[in-house]
């Protein structure tokens, strides 16, 4: 019994990790995580037998792992992935999210999307093709994105006699091509989805490696840094007002911390207005905090009696973003539709929206080589493209290296209600 | 700096309890999806952790099979006067003798696909805006796409392969007079994760969750609980185990396991080495490969 207390403990001392996976297609990347699924025993007997009986339904010799992750009906006949899916697995160390998406060309939106939440991202390379442009497309977005970890995974070495010289020229490779990125952290892993090699458990096969399996990585790579400790920012939601003879005069702004430590007695200034006070408390259900910090989500009582509500911001008084109402961003067009000329959209950034205009595209990325294109400017779904957007109110906002929460925005097409675009503020 | 981390069961709490302020922030008439089973209790401890010192802002909808676990409403009725929230009720009966809806023939006639008629009748007569659910991703593969703030067409109806991408944690909650959202806070969470969750905050639940005696009969690999509501067959032999139910659903298409776990303790040490999903022995899934999909396409839970 005593021991069984123990597991139950040492499951609630569990890190969240979330991570996204790309790669070309027949990269490996299904059968990589029904591996890892696999092989961390994440799988149910009765997911199993399902894959099974589906495998044997298409004629296959062996048990398909990739069938495990094949999510809706369409993609299960076409064999392919079109959206983002989630899986989810833990080991005793973390619990893992995955954001899985498709490694096809016009679903660029659909990685974005993964990475926008990720600590790190696992780019698969086939070890027959080495870095192709889909790696360099990946690599871009996963640096634009800031996603803060990359593990590059050879797969397929069983296909080139596990050579130690392919991985090395692969490593060079991506090496001297990542040098242009802003990703802090790569490592690389030669691995066998198929058969296992250093995913889970070490590969026998490949004696000259002498670094982690992928899983023994995703359960160490440090997250504690990922999160923005530094500039306090809280974007209020709503207000609670209980009204009740309890808590008559009860105040409460709540919100989740966008990043920074607040603590009771901070000094701190609500944006737009400018209004200064002090944190009176840091309330939850299960009563006051010491300190927040991000993800928290938490209300915020202050000491005087100001007007604060949803879209305000509450920061710290020497430490304020910038008010900017000429915007540039890094803008990944999501919808068909392309932008109009000086189109108007409904701008949503943290808990604020205001209406914007776009008064110009400065330029079309090429993601697979950063290549500015100045003269393209004819942009669909998945370009990516720097624009110029004036608002008709000033955002509060940081750019998007130094805070991804307060950095990021979204266009919303009011006619059709639509997500048209993600936004990293320059 | 390590400081600053969150245990894994910390940060899918202030995520959930983010996105309903959201929806509380972002629509003008939402409800929660309440059924009596420990996901729908968890978004409702939630929710209260969320409005904190208020009360829950939104009012709760039980979609009623009329094929109940007695122990299911006795719980509901319980826990709805204590949060002091309004319980609205669809009745599927209802839709039935209205003739909206007809029932299923047969032995294993059960009335899940049916819910959904009087689901949808349900949200339109009150002009829900935003229906709040405790479903995960985890549970089953289509799931596994769904949303956050998951958009529904002025027929209910839920198109996977046009959905709104979510990124950060901006949510997009704007829709057209008709249309609704359904939301789900417990996205992120695992089977295990819920059942943590419940057992580090001591949420009550349906004494159906924990192992208890009670007739039953095997049919489709499950234990299912004699009822007033399913035909016997002649050759199918009521007995009694001792069973606990990982899920609560319709008392004609719930099966039990064999369990001694009897304390939250040692059903999270037995969810922890179970070989089998929770919803293996949910007859409605088992119907064929796609059955989850086809249901939510047509506006299903
Ligand atoms: N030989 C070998 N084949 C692999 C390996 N990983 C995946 N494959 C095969 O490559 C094909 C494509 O894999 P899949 O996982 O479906 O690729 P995806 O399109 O990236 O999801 C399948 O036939 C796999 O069995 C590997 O490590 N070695």
């Amino acid at each position: 019994m005593a021991n069984k207390k123990h597991d139950n403990n040492s499951y609630l001392d569990m890190e969240l990790l979330r991570f996204t996976t790309a790669g070309s297609v027949d990269d490996g990347k299904s059968t990589l995580i029904g591996r890892l699924l696999y092989d961390s025993k994440s799988i149910f007997e009765d997911q199993l037998d399902q894959v099974a009986k589906s495998s044997e339904r298409k004629g296959l010799e062996h048990t398909d792992l990739a069938l495990l992750t094949d999510g809706l009906k369409d993609e299960r006949e076409q064999g392919i992935t079109i959206d983002v899916a989630y899986r989810y697995f833990a080991t005793p160390k973390r619990k893992f999210i995955i954001a899985d998406t498709p490694g096809h060309i016009q679903y660029t939106r659909n990685m974005v999307t993964g990475a926008s939440t990720a600590n790190c991202a696992l780019l698969l390379v086939d070890a027959r093709k080495g870095v192709i442009e889909q790696t360099q497309r990946h690599s871009i977005i996963a640096s634009l994105l800031q996603i803060p970890h990359v593990v590059v995974c050879v797969n397929k070495m069983d296909l080139v006699d596990h050579s130690q010289e392919v991985f090395e020229k692969i490593k060079e490779d991506y090496e001297a091509f990542a040098s242009k990125l802003e990703v802090k952290d790569v490592r690389f892993i030669p691995i066998s989805a198929l058969n296992g090699d250093n995913v889970v458990n070490r590969s026998e096969n490949m004696p000259w490696y002498e670094g982690s399996t992928l899983l023994y990585t995703l359960e160490n790579i440090h997250i504690g840094s990922d999160h923005n400790h530094i500039d306090c920012r809280f974007p209020v939601q709503t207000v609670i007002r209980p009204k009740n003879d309890k808590y008559h005069d009860y105040r409460g702004y709540a919100g989740r911390i966008a990043s920074g430590v607040f603590k009771p007695g901070d000094e701190v200034t609500v944006v737009p207005s400018g209004f200064s006070s002090k944190i009176k408390s840091i309330d939850t259900f299960n009563g006051e905090v010491e300190e927040a910090f991000a993800p928290m989500s938490v209300s915020i009582q202050l000491e005087d009696d100001i007007d604060v509500g949803r879209g305000d911001m509450i920061v710290r008084t020497n430490n304020k973003p910038e008010p900017m109402q000429d915007i540039e961003a890094m803008i990944c067009w999501l919808n068909p539709q392309g932008p109009k000329p000086r189109a108007k959209y409904l701008l949503r950034h943290t808990t604020a929206e205001a209406k914007t205009m776009i008064k110009e595209i400065s330029y079309k990325l090429d993601i697979s080589t950063l290549h500015r294109n100045e003269k393209d400017k004819d942009i669909t779904a998945n370009d990516i493209c720097k624009m110029k957007l004036r608002t008709t109110k000033p955002l509060l906002a940081d750019s998007y290296k130094k805070n991804r929460i307060t950095g990021s925005l979204i266009l919303v097409d009011e006619a059709t209600n639509e997500t048209v675009a993600a936004g990293m503020i320059v | 700096m390590s400081n600053y981390n969150l245990t894994h069961i910390k940060e899918l709490e202030a995520e959930a309890i983010y996105i309903l302020r959201e929806v509380f922030a972002q629509f003008e008439n939402p409800a929660i999806l309440f059924s009596g089973g420990k996901d729908s209790i968890c978004v409702a401890h939630l929710a209260r952790k969320a409005f904190f010192p208020s009360k829950i802002p939104f009012p709760f909808v039980h979609v009623d099979t009329g094929h109940n676990f007695p122990e299911t409403m006795d719980f509901r009725n319980k826990y709805v006067e204590e949060l002091g929230v309004k319980l609205i009720v669809g009745s599927v009966q209802k839709s039935i003798d209205d003739g909206a809806a007809a029932e299923e023939k047969g032995k294993n006639a059960n009335r899940n696909a049916i819910q959904t008629v009087t689901l949808l009748d349900t949200i339109e007569e009150h002009g829900f805006d935003a229906c709040i659910g405790g479903a995960r991703r985890d549970e089953e593969k289509a799931r596994a796409k769904e949303r956050f703030f998951s958009h529904r067409d002025e027929f209910g109806q839920w198109d996977p392969k046009n959905q709104r991408p979510e990124l950060w944690n901006i949510f997009n909650g704007r829709c057209h007079q008709g249309e609704h959202f359904r939301v789900f806070p417990l996205s992120n969470w695992t089977e295990m994760d819920v059942w943590q969750y419940i057992l580090s905050e001591n949420i009550a639940l349906p004494s159906l969750y924990f192992a208890h005696e009670r007739q039953v009969i095997r049919r489709s690999n499950t234990w299912l609980p004699v009822s007033d509501y399913i035909q016997i067959g002649d050759n199918e032999e009521i007995v009694t185990k001792k069973i606990r139910f990982r899920t609560l659903g319709d008392i004609t298409i719930t099966g039990g396991d064999e369990s001694d776990a009897d304390t939250l303790e040692k059903i999270v040490d037995e969810v922890a080495s179970a070989r089998q999903t929770e919803r293996g022995n949910r007859e409605d899934d088992k119907r064929s490969e796609t059955s989850m999909e086809d249901r939510k396409k047509q506006g299903y839970f």
